[in-house]
């Protein structure tokens, strides 16, 4: 998966969220060990400092479990990343809904367009 | 092995009231500024705005008219030459040596040079040791006056211009040389002004307007503040000046 950094929102946020949906869709399965700051760092072409602050971030939000001489591991316990998962999904349905109540759609055409696309 | 980066609050470079006039040109206008080790600067403003002035000053090139500098708590001279190390904006180096040349001067010029991670660093940048430097193009002349600098392990290591007139992938590379080489200790300072290519890899921007300093603050919290991006910024901040320095 690449990196992408294009908003003009902290570069620290936007890799909070992009490590995040790594490990939502289990690119970084439960219990399982994340990859060095440093290594990170390089591969998405950003100061290793702003990484580290992404990472506090993962820690403080109970998805990333650090320790001091072991590195970082995602976290084991799969609700608070099930709880995670319901958030972002929530966000971007309300986000779509937003998107097509602006589009004039009613609530059963919304759901009717929606099953349809699913079926596809 | 441990985790924890190196981000101390420990002073590296102090610059008080530091002016530089050339004739009757003022280059650098009462500059007061603190670099702290472990950090990433960029050196941002328009052409004449005093970016190598400043970097010259560092390295004890030129002498400050006015004001003082201190590197690792010394005074400009012998001592912090051993601590800088310097990419210029221009070339030195006489076109008939070969890289293999250029690391042997090295070597012997500077204790703190590390031979092996150069020779890493060609291989890795697809530079040919026994090439001449008449023979290489512009973005490989470019890689190896990175890899001599970044293969010192040098408190301040300050690029002027690093990126400047290479195409998007060599610049990739050296961005990538840089982020992967540095002294975790040491401060680099990176002067340009193609600042979207360079904005993820730094902590700080600094800005440099007529030789002033109008703006020095981690480059999130300035995105934070701001709600755009450092580049957005700066277009902003130096438009009205755009045609100044520009010989037209």
């Amino acid at each position: 998966m690449e990196w992408k950094l294009t908003d003009s929102r902290p570069i620290w946020q936007q890799l909070t969220e992009q490590i995040t949906l790594r490990i939502l869709k289990g690119e970084y399965p439960p219990g399982g060990r994340l990859p060095a700051v440093r290594d990170l760092a390089v591969q998405a072409g950003v100061n290793p400092n702003t990484m580290q602050r992404a990472m506090a971030q993962l820690e403080q939000d109970g998805l990333a479990v650090g320790s001091r001489t072991a590195g970082r591991a995602v976290t084991e316990d799969t609700a608070v990343i099930q709880a995670a998962r319901r958030k972002r999904a929530r966000e971007a349905v309300a986000q779509c809904l937003q998107i097509l109540a602006d589009l004039g759609y009613t609530r059963e055409e919304a759901v009717a367009l929606l099953k349809e696309e699913w079926e596809k | 092995m441990s985790e924890q980066l190196m981000k101390t609050d420990e002073l590296l470079v102090t610059c008080t009231a530091l002016t530089k006039r050339y004739g009757s040109k003022t280059a650098l206008s009462g500059v007061n500024l603190q670099l702290k080790r472990g950090r990433i600067v960029g050196l941002l403003g328009p052409n004449g705005s005093g970016k190598t002035t400043l970097i010259k000053l560092l390295c004890g090139l030129i002498q400050p008219t006015e004001g003082d500098i201190a590197i690792g708590g010394m005074p400009v001279g012998p001592g912090t030459k051993a601590l800088v190390s310097y990419l210029p904006d221009r070339m030195y180096f006489a076109d008939w040596m070969k890289a293999s040349d250029l690391l042997d001067l090295f070597s012997d010029f500077y204790n703190d040079f590390d031979r092996t991670k150069a020779a890493a660093m060609c291989q890795s940048l697809g530079v040919v040791p026994s090439q001449r430097l008449k023979t290489m193009s512009k973005g490989t002349k470019e890689k190896v006056q990175l890899i001599l600098v970044m293969a010192r392990k040098a408190s301040l290591y300050l690029l002027d211009e690093p990126i400047a007139g290479v195409d998007p992938a060599a610049r990739d590379y050296i961005l990538n040389t840089i982020l992967t080489n540095y002294n975790e200790e040491g401060c680099v300072m990176i002067s340009t002004h193609l600042i979207s290519d360079i904005e993820q890899v730094l902590d700080e921007a600094i800005f440099l307007k007529e030789g002033q300093v109008v703006l020095h603050d981690s480059v999130d919290a300035i995105r934070e503040r701001e709600g755009r991006s450092v580049d957005a910024l700066f277009r902003e901040v130096f438009r009205t000046t755009g045609m100044e320095g520009g010989a037209f």
